[in-house]
């Protein structure tokens, strides 16, 4: 079977260097040539062009947040269509329905293009094998595809991309092709530095951030200065004085002031008169507090998971064990905080911006502008971080409507100030556990009633160790709020996994056994005995949990002053295992060595994917250790990084150790899987070492001078 | 507004600007030399340094009028061909994810090379303290290190 492509359709790929005017400065090709872009001339499907010079260009489809897309995606394009990795170039792709979803969330993107851009990429190859067979009139079956050339077997002789490129086009595009064998793989599984890193370390333009356009200003707005205030009015007499401010447009909630520079903005705003007027009630993360712990004490109507008879179970003469956990709202604060060009003019407008959801922020902003989603162009940039923060279209509509309001071309940044209180925030939660152990020793009751800062949901009831464990309840309590909520990497995840796990580990130390023990106990039983669903898979969670055991030398330890923990989480449909070491140093822990085993299937980047998972792990442990907001009368206190605090590499880990289960599986998610597992493990290598249970997160360790005289030996277990 | 004449990359540059700009603003709305990061405006995430006669300035929170004669270096002029022991050693070990907080981050390495050729694991727990939102600290460590063999201070 097989479609036909016209010629001309291939031709027309060359407006992937005509429609990118909005892109300035950023989307030429590494080391394209103009004469290169102009000569396109074989493009069997979105993400592939070759040259007749014998340039390709690789496609990236989904946004670079930092989680490696734009390398390890065209690494599965560059594997399928059989080209030397250093002989290509890599294009962020703008929006553009042609590329399916362009999301960055979830975990998604290889998860989700792995099977089809392979498809695309072995389509091109083999599209080309034919081109070669027929300019030799030699039989297809004897020729194959190597770096970048098609060869003839039987005579040697060789073809390159950019030769056979104008036969290629000619030619139908295949609907059946084949992949790869995985064994012949020359790309897939290796290590790929990041694309843009030259660019990176040579300060190149890269970020929205950067945008420079003829004719633009710089704008800074006015928001809300609390949540549950509203506009009211305002008074620009001053601002409109400052040099360099040359226009204060309103846009709907908010109050633009533009200016020529960046600090010219930032004075007027300064010196801007805003009446806010309060709409809503002012909320306090005291109150939250406290009518959490309201809720976690009381029963759900509709239990998210009820197994067994939880309550017979919490009796005697079964042992009842109970701790609450707390984890606080956090903010995303991206490293470069939001902003978005816009260029309104004659019912059309051209974006460029930091965006997680661009097709979601291409539909908000024609709503917003009342005009065809059509009549608008949107591309992104690289992207100073995302961690669920740009998954909202906040920053586009807002740049969208000032541009409109003003006439001009916006650059509209958020200082850290804006950003620290106009997140859309992890939500604040609180678990309550109980647990009942038998009097022969065994778990036989898990009681989960959480809480949380949202409609969201404050847990997942069928993630381990459900079904491991015959009485089995979770609650899930929904505080509302007028404070804004979102995604927060690892969603759910972050916040749950360190009440389970940490609560794991005291109810591994009260049954007086090893911590990863009771666990593969808990395993079996659930492998043998089920009670109800289970989320996950229990070999794939064995073989992180088997291989870390291995790789900390768990339970061996000898080192002085030196105290591992353990956990392990499921999320995005991958696993991780993580052995936390902690060390004292004058008698203040600190994390100074991670060890974590992952299950994403098969690996595309090595490279990257390590890095995903250290970055992960120290961006999990940064939090743990530092990171909180708190709102009093809807404003949030911590008002920039001086408060709102960060890790610094005295509190980092000085290696972190990440190794990666061998499957032949698909792969799996990989941004966000190595994050919930941290808090948990330092918390319960906390324990080892100095007998403090730490169940409110941050541990804000470098307070707590722990007392000579109260640390702890590791305890040995059976 | 004031006229400065200042020592940008090795260029005299001049600059019309009110003297509490901040250099940082200076460099990126000014002279469009938009590698140098605005991250926080009060100096806690180092996002924005610089050197300033060889040393680490976040440059977000200090004036242009402050400048004088002292010689900036941005992270576009810190080699002429990208080709610093640092951003060498950036590259090969691959430590940006994001990369947005990276020429900050060079920027303070290079300074702390400067005056420390071979910094201990403790020199850098004390010297490095710019922010991370993606967590490459333990990459960040490593390339120093590295960076340190290939001999960073020599620049």
């Amino acid at each position: 079977m097989s479609t036909t492509v016209s010629r001309r359709n291939f031709l027309k790929i060359t407006s992937i260097a005509a429609g990118s005017s909005l892109v300035l400065g950023f989307n030429f090709l590494n080391d394209a040539s103009a004469a290169d872009l102009a000569d396109v001339i074989f493009s069997p499907n979105a993400y592939i062009t070759i040259s007749a010079s014998g340039l390709v260009t690789l496609m990236s489809p989904n946004p670079e947040l930092g989680q490696g897309v734009k390398t390890a995606l065209p690494m599965i394009l560059a594997e399928e269509l059989d080209v030397k990795w250093d002989k290509i170039n890599v294009e962020m792709a703008p929006l553009n329905a042609k590329y399916g979803s362009q999301n960055a969330g979830g975990s998604g993107a290889i998860r989700g293009r792995f099977m089809p851009i392979r498809q695309a990429g072995a389509t091109a190859r083999q599209m080309l094998v034919t081109a070669a067979a027929q300019q030799l009139n030699v039989n297809e079956a004897d020729c194959y595809a190597d770096d970048g050339y098609v060869i003839h077997k039987p005579t040697g002789k060789k073809l390159s991309y950019g030769e056979l490129a104008a036969k290629a086009a000619a030619l139908p595009v295949p609907t059946d092709v084949k992949l790869k064998d995985p064994k012949d793989f020359k790309i897939i599984g290796t290590r790929v530095p990041n694309i843009d890193n030259h660019k990176i370390v040579t300060g190149v333009p890269l970020y929205g951030m950067d945008t420079r356009r003829e004719g633009m200003l710089f704008a800074l707005v006015a928001r809300p200065p609390a949540f549950g205030k509203k506009f009211k009015s305002f008074d620009d007499t001053e601002t409109r004085k400052v040099a360099g401010v040359k226009n204060v447009v309103q846009a709907g909630n908010v109050v633009a002031v533009l200016a020529t520079s960046t600090w010219a903005a930032k004075k007027g705003r300064d010196v801007l008169k805003v009446a806010w007027e309060d709409v809503s009630k002012l909320e306090n993360t005291a109150d939250h507090e406290t009518a959490f712990a309201e809720l976690v004490n009381t029963k759900a109507a509709n239990p998210s998971r009820n197994d067994g008879d939880i309550d017979a179970a919490l009796t005697a003469p079964n042992r009842v064990i109970e701790a609450v956990y707390e984890v606080p709202p956090l903010s995303h604060a991206n490293m470069e905080p939001l902003n978005f060009f816009a260029d309104v003019h004659d019912g059309k407008a051209d974006l460029y911006g930091p965006s997680q959801v661009p097709a979601q922020a291409r539909t908000a902003v024609a709503r917003a502008l009342n005009i065809p989603p059509d009549n608008i162009t949107m591309a992104m940039p690289r992207q100073g971080g995302g961690f669920g923060r740009k998954l909202q279209p906040d920053n586009a509509v807002e740049a969208a409507l000032i541009s409109a309001a003003a006439k001009v071309p916006v650059q509209m940044m958020w200082t850290r100030e804006d950003d620290l209180q106009g997140d859309f925030y992890r939500p604040s939660s609180m678990f309550k556990l109980r647990a009942a152990i038998s009097p022969d020793n065994q778990l036989v009751a898990w009681h989960n009633s959480a809480a949380v800062l949202s409609r969201g949901r404050a847990l997942s009831p069928d993630d381990f160790p459900a079904a491991a464990v015959p009485n089995f309840r979770c609650d899930s309590h929904n505080l509302t709020t007028n404070i804004q909520t979102g995604a927060w990497r690892a969603p759910t995840s972050n916040s749950v996994v360190f009440a389970d796990e940490s609560f794991m580990d005291e109810l591994a130390h009260a049954m007086k056994k090893d911590p990863i023990a009771m666990r593969l106990e808990l395993f079996e039983k659930a492998k043998n005995q089920p009670v109800g669903r289970m989320s996950y898979n229990i070999d794939k969670f064995r073989s992180v949990i088997d291989l870390v055991t291995e790789m900390s030398n768990w339970g061996k330890n000898t080192q002085k002053n030196v105290f591992h923990g353990f956990a392990c989480s499921y999320a995005f449909s991958s696993y991780a295992a993580q052995v936390a070491e902690v060390t004292l140093v004058n008698n203040v822990p600190r994390v100074t060595r991670v060890y974590c085993a992952i299950n994403c299937g098969r690996v595309v980047n090595l490279a990257g994917a390590e890095n995903q998972v250290e970055g992960a792990i120290c961006d999990g442990l940064s939090h743990a250790l530092f990171s909180k907001i708190t709102f009093k009368d809807g404003a949030v206190m911590e008002k920039n990084f001086n408060t709102y605090r960060f890790m610094h590499m005295k509190d980092a880990p000085i290696e972190v150790i990440v190794k990666f289960v061998k499957t032949e599986d698909p792969p799996t998610g990989l941004g966000e899987p190595a994050l919930p597992a941290i808090a948990p493990a330092v918390a319960n290598a906390i324990f080892a070492a100095t007998g403090q249970r730490h169940r409110k997160l941050p541990f804000d360790l470098d307070k707590k001078v722990v007392p000579p005289g109260q640390i702890k030996p590791i305890p040995k277990e059976s | 507004m004031a006229t400065y004449h200042v020592s940008v990359n090795k260029k005299i540059v001049t600059v019309n600007a009110d003297p509490d700009t901040p250099l940082l603003w200076v460099l990126r709305d000014h002279l469009n030399l938009v590698g140098t990061k605005y991250g926080c405006g009060i100096g806690a995430c180092g996002a924005c340094t610089v050197h300033m006669e060889g040393a680490a300035v976040r440059s977000c929170s200090f004036p242009i009028a402050g400048v004088g004669t002292n010689k900036i270096t941005t992270i576009e002029g810190l080699s002429a061909n990208g080709d610093h022991p640092v951003q060498l050693a950036w590259e090969e070990t691959d430590v940006p994810q994001c990369g947005y907080c990276q020429s900050g981050q060079i920027m303070a390495a290079s300074a702390l090379l400067k005056r420390n050729p071979h910094p201990t694991d403790a020199d850098i727990d004390a010297n490095m303290t710019n922010i991370c939102r993606c967590g490459t600290h333990y990459r960040i460590r490593k390339a120093i290190h590295l960076a340190a063999k290939k001999g960073g201070a020599a620049k």
